[in-house]
This record gives structure tokens, sequence and C-alpha cells, in this order.
């Protein structure tokens, strides 16, 4: 301890009515304001903390940068007209676009929306106004669990389930996987949004002796209309990502199919064939396939923020 | 606790070796919004001090200046002085953790850190002033901290166990233990029994006359009966219409309780409003 | 509340409890029915695995398939124990790596971070959840993987290699497509779920925890160790095991750089590995058989099984802490 760091406050020493000394000989009331050499470690130990948590936050930001980074200056060189009108060239040759995987997805996330959508929204509503006890908390608990199931496991069910039985790949395989994935999205965010609707809404409408059925799909749906809209789009957006169950269920197609019973074509499924094939040109289109997928997930989701907030505006 | 009593123990603290503290046109702000101005009195060394006023009058926000608490809260900042003897604790080279060393605090609702044993709860802010202290300096410490706190006999055959598995005026106890187990010089307790129940409450409030034996103490209370019993000097801080709080009336808290030399004061006292 | 006084002439009220009752009820029943369905999905999803996977537990015994290294088509050998050893090996350097990181950006956002920089942050953190796995697997293959090959996996090797013990896990030719190359992504794919879930859990610290700390003359630092961390452990742990979780299942970034070459077990990190995901993803395609074909099954019911556990642990962890009481905040 430095002594000129000290400072003496008042001369006087405390007269001892607890057990015991201190160790120190000095004055209990030396007071250090300014601090020690122990407590400029402290001091620095704490600084040096904050400056690692700030590199941490630094490095999760930047990394995400880097990614989209990357995507953009090698996706780019990709982009042209043929990209998004023409169909892949066969195995090896130079050229041809990305067309076929581009309304593929689309296709195969509005099928799993029609699918998949309904029974959410209705399990939403189930959960949000009639249920009670364990009934709901099992159904709430199985929502969950579907949730956290790896997405290789949906595709193995639906490749033994549709694929294996049927004989063959197919779009309608890869639409009922992705429902599968959208599901428990679904619903947990339908119900969570709908349970933020007040009471009073509900009890306005009912005690103009309109009945429940009608009061949910008049009163409490609209009211919440934006936050289901937010929550099916993250779906669509999560679901458009989705590789591992469609590879084994739509199996990928170099042309142009619109046939459900017939192998599809999904962008995530031509990226990762283009990205594991040994040619550079390839390996450009696998990276302009990215920035697209990207770009779409990306609208989607400002195009949803954009109808929800105008949607609001004309509520408010 | 009857009137003769409260001033025995006034004349016995009057040669106490604990600092006092001195404030000076103390002002205090969230943001743009002025809570506390203007308040300048002493916290007489080796005495009770208590802040009375209606709720919302800035007396926690006060107590909280006075070891540089209240700047931890988002845009909070304050203006004026906090003497501690001669050393003004809002001088630009003093460290405010430094300050809360020295100046200890006990709050509204007991917080105990439930993830640590009792023992370490006691020992929390040793060990972060002291990393190498023997085990047996460390049991001694506990042991004269929680008797210290009138905890000891009830929980020395369960050091190890939860801080949070103690009664509620159990965990308030522990954490003034904790907080003279580093041996502050003021002790600053707002409204340390308001979580409480009455026998809690008169537990505490026996403590506190024992502990100004050794501490300086300054308490916030909305209870007038509390600030009656136990403090040797009261402050009323009130806000009116201008929405910040102000020192409305210091002295000895006889003198506040019977002769008051404002009428917002008597007005208080008497449960004309708050 | 409606009135049944009589009102002259023929009653325009109608009190007629089946015209709107039969509508709700009906209504009420779709909605449980749809509720029943999605109990009866993951029922069909557990009952299917299992039975498509009654081949190969037939064929060979679990025992056998679970803790066996061999994996051979073609004499129909079907042990999964060198999968499960990189899905395990790869997970657990993901976690290793990503937790540290998350813990302090969430630290950094909830303790640190001025009020105008919390949100903008934290949702940038999160958006990387929402980049597509291809493209982690993308990415990987061609930056982080040469990166790895060139860089740091020399690096490693050259300092570490030495080291008795710990020089064995950086043993062999580095090649960027190994277990460990998997490790560093799956790192950078769960990063935003822990540091999500971290945050919220530390937003849910009590104030009077960190005042308690302060009082005693803490630094900063010293509460978020002292105070603040403690009491969130729980919930931290909770988050890092969802982040585990995640990385469990992962498929396409780790297919894509795991290497899918080794079925043996070597202890380097530098050996090229399987996981029981990629396993799945590369070779479904090949199952020519009616044992091959259930071996594939029978990994995906195995990692069902150990995301469920897992899933579940999580939530348990992160429930103690949210179920404890709350802060008061002070207004004096």
């Amino acid at each position: 301890m430095r002594e000129e760091q000290v400072v003496e406050i008042s001369g006087e020493t405390r007269p001892r009515t607890f057990a015991g000394d201190r160790t120190t000989g000095k004055s209990r009331h030396a007071l250090i304001l300014q601090g020690d050499t122990r407590f400029r470690f402290r001091k620095a130990i704490s600084g040096l903390m904050a400056a690692i948590v700030a590199a941490c936050t630094v490095f999760g930001v930047a990394i995400l940068w880097i990614i989209l980074g990357y995507v953009l200056v090698r996706g780019l060189p990709a982009l042209d007209l043929a990209f998004f009108t023409e169909r892949p060239m066969p195995y090896g040759e130079v050229g041809g676009g990305v067309a076929p995987a581009i309304l593929g997805s689309l296709y195969l996330i509005a099928v799993a929306c029609a699918i998949g959508l309904p029974l959410a929204v209705m399990t939403a509503i189930y959960l949000s106004e009639y249920a009670h006890g364990r009934f709901g908390d099992a159904v709430r608990f199985v929502i969950d669990l579907l949730a956290g199931l790896p997405s290789i496991v949906v595709g193995v069910f639906v490749w033994t389930l549709i694929v294996i039985n049927t004989g063959s790949f197919s779009g309608l395989a890869g639409a009922v996987a992705l429902a599968i994935i959208m599901i428990p999205i679904v619903a947990r965010t339908v119900e969570a949004i709908l349970n933020l609707v007040p009471n009073s809404m509900r009890e306005a409408s009912l005690a103009l002796g309109v009945p429940t059925w009608k009061t949910i799909i008049r009163v409490v749906l609209p009211a919440a209309k934006s936050g289901i809209i937010t929550g099916v789009v993250l779906a669509m957006a999560r679901a458009g990502g989705e590789t591992a169950p469609l590879l084994m269920t739509t199996l990928g197609n170099q042309f142009f199919n619109f046939d459900l019973m017939q192998p599809m074509a999904a962008l995530p499924v031509q990226i990762y064939n283009y990205a594991v094939a040994p040619y550079a040109d390839w390996h450009t289109k696998a990276w302009g396939s990215a920035l697209v997928l990207i770009t779409l997930i990306g609208l989607l989701s400002l195009l949803t923020r954009w109808a929800v907030r105008s949607q609001k505006l004309v509520e408010s | 606790m009857s009137q003769q009593t409260i001033e025995q123990t006034t004349t016995e603290a009057g040669d106490s070796p604990a600092a006092g503290m001195e404030v000076r046109n103390l002002s205090a702000y969230y943001g743009n919004f002025l809570a506390v101005k203007d308040v300048s009195m002493p916290i007489e060394r080796g005495k009770v001090t208590a802040l009375i006023g209606p709720s919302g009058c800035g007396k926690s926000t006060f107590i909280r200046c006075l070891n540089r608490l209240h700047e931890l809260n988002r845009g909070a900042r304050v203006t004026g002085q906090a003497l501690l003897e001669d050393q003004d604790i809002y001088a630009s080279n003093v460290d405010p953790v430094q300050v809360r060393r020295v100046i200890g605090m006990v709050f509204q609702k007991p917080n105990p850190f439930p993830m640590m044993s009792i023992y370490d709860n006691v020992v929390a802010g040793i060990k972060l002033n002291n990393a190498r202290k023997s085990r047996s300096e460390l049991d001694e410490i506990v042991e004269r901290s929680l008797q210290g706190a009138a905890l000891w006999d009830e929980v020395k055959d369960k050091l190890d166990h939860s801080g949070a598995s103690l009664s509620g005026g159990q965990q308030q106890r522990l954490c003034i233990a904790r907080t003279i187990a580093v041996e502050p010089e003021v002790v600053l307790m707002d409204e340390p029994c308001s979580a409480l129940d009455p026998i809690a409450t008169f537990k505490i409030e026996e403590l506190i006359a024992e502990l100004k034996e050794r501490y300086t103490i300054a308490l916030v209370t909305h209870n007038m009966q509390q600030a009656a019993r136990v403090s040797d000097y009261t402050a009323f801080l009130l806000s009116g219409e201008e929405r910040y709080g102000r020192l409305v009336e210091y002295g000895p808290t006889e003198q506040i309780f019977t002769r008051p030399q404002e009428a917002e004061t008597e007005a208080y006292i008497t449960g004309k409003f708050g | 509340m409606q009135q049944t006084e009589p009102v002259r002439g023929p009653s325009r009220i109608r009190l007629d409890v089946d015209a709107s009752g039969r509508g709700d009820r009906i209504f009420e029943g779709a909605t449980k029915a749809a509720a029943w369905a999605i109990l009866g999905l993951l029922g069909i999803i557990i009952i299917l695995l299992i039975f498509e996977s009654r081949n190969i537990f037939g064929h060979q015994g679990i025992g056998q398939f679970l803790f066996t290294t061999t994996w051979d088509p073609v004499f129909l050998e079907f042990g999964v124990f060198a999968f499960i050893y990189g899905t395990v090996a790869s997970s657990l350097i993901g976690l290793l790596l990503a937790t540290p990181v998350a813990v302090g950006a969430a630290v950094y956002i909830v303790e640190y971070a001025p009020s105008w920089l919390r949100n903008p942050v934290s949702f940038t953190v999160e958006l990387l959840a929402a980049i597509p796995s291809i493209i982690y697997g993308l990415w990987a293959v061609f930056i982080l993987g040469p990166v790895m090959r060139f860089h740091v996996e020399p690096f490693l090797q050259t300092y570490f290699g030495p080291i008795p013990i710990v020089g064995g896990l950086f043993e062999g030719t580095p090649i960027g497509r190994d277990i460990l190359t998997a490790g560093v992504i799956l790192a950078i794919m769960i990063l935003p779920t822990i540091m999500a879930i971290s945050r919220e859990v530390l937003t849910q610290v009590p104030d009077t925890q960190r005042e308690g700390m302060h009082s005693l003359g803490a630094t900063k630092w010293e509460v978020i160790r002292g105070a603040v961390l403690p009491y969130a452990r729980a919930g931290i742990a909770g988050a890092a095991i969802l982040g585990l979780a995640r990385a469990i299942g992962e498929t396409m970034a780790v297919t894509m750089v795991i290497g899918n070459a080794s079925t043996s077990i070597t202890g380097s990190l530098f050996e090229p590995g399987y996981t029981m995901a990629s396993a799945i993803a590369n070779q479904f395609r090949e199952a020519d058989s009616q044992v091959y074909l259930s071996a594939i099954v029978a990994i995906a019911l195995v990692l069902l099984l150990i995301a469920t556990i897992i899933n579940i642990l999580a939530r348990i962890l992160i429930h103690t802490l949210v179920g404890r009481h709350n802060s008061s905040t002070r207004i004096g």
C-alpha cells in the first residue's frame, strides 16, 4: 500500500467492541478514496473485461457482415439476365441459370403454407381461446419438441413416409417436409400474438350477442393480423432456407417442373449441388444463388415489416 | 423504544469514531428530470439520521447519491458536493467504487446473493478488497459480522446454507452483516424494514441502535414512528408542485416531531397529507 | 345481460341456444382437432421411425448398432459409434468456442452498451440465426476451410503439436475439412442462439443484486462476475444446451466441411469425420437394401431422441431462472 494514496480522514482510533482486532495496525479511519495498488489492479481487470466483452460483440456483428460481404462480392458476378430466366446447364457446362430453382422454392413454400398454415393457426386459436389445463400444456410441449426437431429428422420421416412408399422423390414430399418445419414456428408465434389481444375486445363483441367463433374470426384474428403475418413470414423465411429435408424429399431438378408428384428444383438444393461440384463456374453460380436466396429472405421480411407498419397506420 | 432511551444513546454515541458527512447543494437528475434539488444537510457521525417524506419526494434518490449509487442509472447525474469528513466523494480524483467500499448500503428488499452460502455472502465484500485472507481470519470476520448483525446465534450451524434459505428478516440482517463486514464508515439504509413483518422490523430497529455505536447511519423511512424511535436527527423532504424533491426541514428528531419550524413539516407529521 | 321480460307481440329476441351454440361447438371442435393433429404428428414421426428401423435392430441388435465403429453397407455391418463421436466432438467444439463469445456479447449488450446501441447490436447478432445453413456451408467450404487449412491448423500444429496429450488433438495433415472446421462453423451458427437467450436471462437478473454488490465496493466486472453471472447461471447453461441441441441436429454446413471420410476414431481434430446428420444426408440415396435403409432411419431415430432429451433439459434449466422472484424498481 503506497502511503501517498492514503487519505487520512481522522486520526482517531475506533474503540474495539467486536471480538479481535484487525490485522493491520493501521487506523481504521484510513480512508482510501483514490485507491491503492491492489485497487488499481482490480480496476484494470474490470477495464480489460469490458474490452473483452465488447470484442465478443464486435466479433458477433463482424462475422455477420463478413459472411454477407462474401456472398455479395462473390455472388454479384454470377447475376445476369440468363441467371434468372434459364435453367441450369448439364453437368460441367458453362452458362445457364437457376430459374427453375427460384420458382421451385417459391412453389414449394406456397404448397407448404397451404398444408401447414391452417393446422398451425387452428391449433394456435385452440391454445389461446379454448385450452385450459393439461391438454393445452401437452400440446404446447409437443410444439416445442417439434420446433427442436433437427430438420434432417423431418427429412428422414417424410422420405420414409412418402418417397419410399410412392417410389419417387416429389415436390409434394418436399412441401410436406417444409410444412412440418413451419407448423411449430407459426403455432407458437400466433398463439403468443392472440394472447396479446385484450380480453375487453372479445367481451365487447360477445356482449353484442356475437357467438364466440364469429368473435374469434371477425374480432380477434383481425386484431392480431400484423402479428400473425409476421409469424407466418418468419416461418416462410426459415423454410425457404432449409436444405437437408429438401435434399431427401424433392431431390432437386435441372428442369422446370410444376408437377407435385415429380422431383422439383429448390434454391438451397441448387446451391448445394453447385457448391460440391468441381467447376469454378458452378461455384460462382453457387454464390450467385446464395445471394438470391438471402435477398429473397431479406425482401420477404422487409415487405412484411412494411405491410405490418402500413396496416397499423390504417388502424390508428 | 422510549423517548428516554433515545436521549441516552444520543449522548453515549457522541464520541463515536465513525466519519460523518456533510452534503452541500446536492441535486440529482434522471436525464433532464430534476429529482432532488439543492439539498444541504449534515449526516452527523455516530448518529442515526432519518430521511422522511411522502413517497416520491426523492428521499431514496437522495440517499443513493450518498454512496454514488444513483449515477449507475442510465442518464442519471449528480451536482453539488457530499463530503465524507473533509473529502468530497464527488471530487474528480475519487473513484466511486472506493466510495461504495467506505459507504455501504442496505436496501429496501433484502438482496442476499442467492447462489452463495451465508458464509460467502458475509465475506463477499472482503474477498473483493483483500483476496489473500486466511481461512481463520475470514472465519473471525464472519462471526464478528454476524454477531454485529444479531444473526450469529440463528445461523452459526448452517453457514453453508444458501443465503436465500433464510426468512425475510434474517435475510435483511444477513445483508447488514455483509455490509458491516467490510467495516464501512457510513451505513445507508433505504427503507430496510418495508418488506418485513413487525417482529423482524423490531429486531432491525434494535440493531440500528447498536450499530450507531460504530457506524454513522442514514436511514430512509416512510414510517414516522420508526424515525421517531430510532433516529437522532431527522430530515423532511417534500416534492410539491415543482415535482422535484427538496429539503424542507432538518433538525434533531425530537425537535422535528415536537416543535417543527415549518408548516409543511407539521402538516406531514400530524398526518394531514402523504 | 339479456332481459327476458315478456315483450308484446311475437318476440324478436332469439335465445335459441342451438343457433349460435352449434357454430361454437363446431369451431371449437375443429380447432381442438388441429391440436390433436399436432400431437398425432409427433406420434407418427416417432412411431414411423421406430417401425422403419426395426430391420436393423433385428439384423444386428441395438448394442452393435450403437457401440461399434464398422459401417460397411456391402457386408451389412452398421455401427454408428464413429458418427456419434463425430457429432459429439464437433458439437462440443462448437459449444466451447461459441459459449464464451456469446455470453460475452450478451454481457456487453445488457451491462455495458448505451441504450441506443442495445437493440441494433443484438438485432444484428441475431440476424446470424436467419442465415440459412446452406450459406454457412458454402462460406465454410470456400472461405473458412482454406483459412483453417493454411493458417489456423498449421499454427495449432506448430505450437500445440509438441505438447504431450494435447498434441494428439492436432495430429495429421491439415486439410481444412475435418472435425475442427465443422466445430468452428457450428460455433458461428449457434452463437446467435446462445447470445439471444443469455441476453434474455441476464435482463431477468434483478437490479437489487447488482446494487448489493456495488455497495460492497465492487468494480463493474466484480459485480458481473460476483452477482450477475451466478444468478443467471442456470439460464445461461440452458442457453448453451439449446445451442448444443442446434449443433447436434445441424446438417448441411457440417456435411460440407467435415470430410465425410473416416469411420475410425483417432482423437485428432484434423481427422475428417462424419456426424449422424451428415451420414444420413450423404448416404440415403445409396440405401439399396432393407437393412441399409433401416440403418439410416435408425440414425435419425437416435438423433431425434438425443435432440428431444437435450431440448427438455435446456427448457427446465431456463425455466428455473425465469420462475424466480423479480426485481423491484425504485422511485424515491
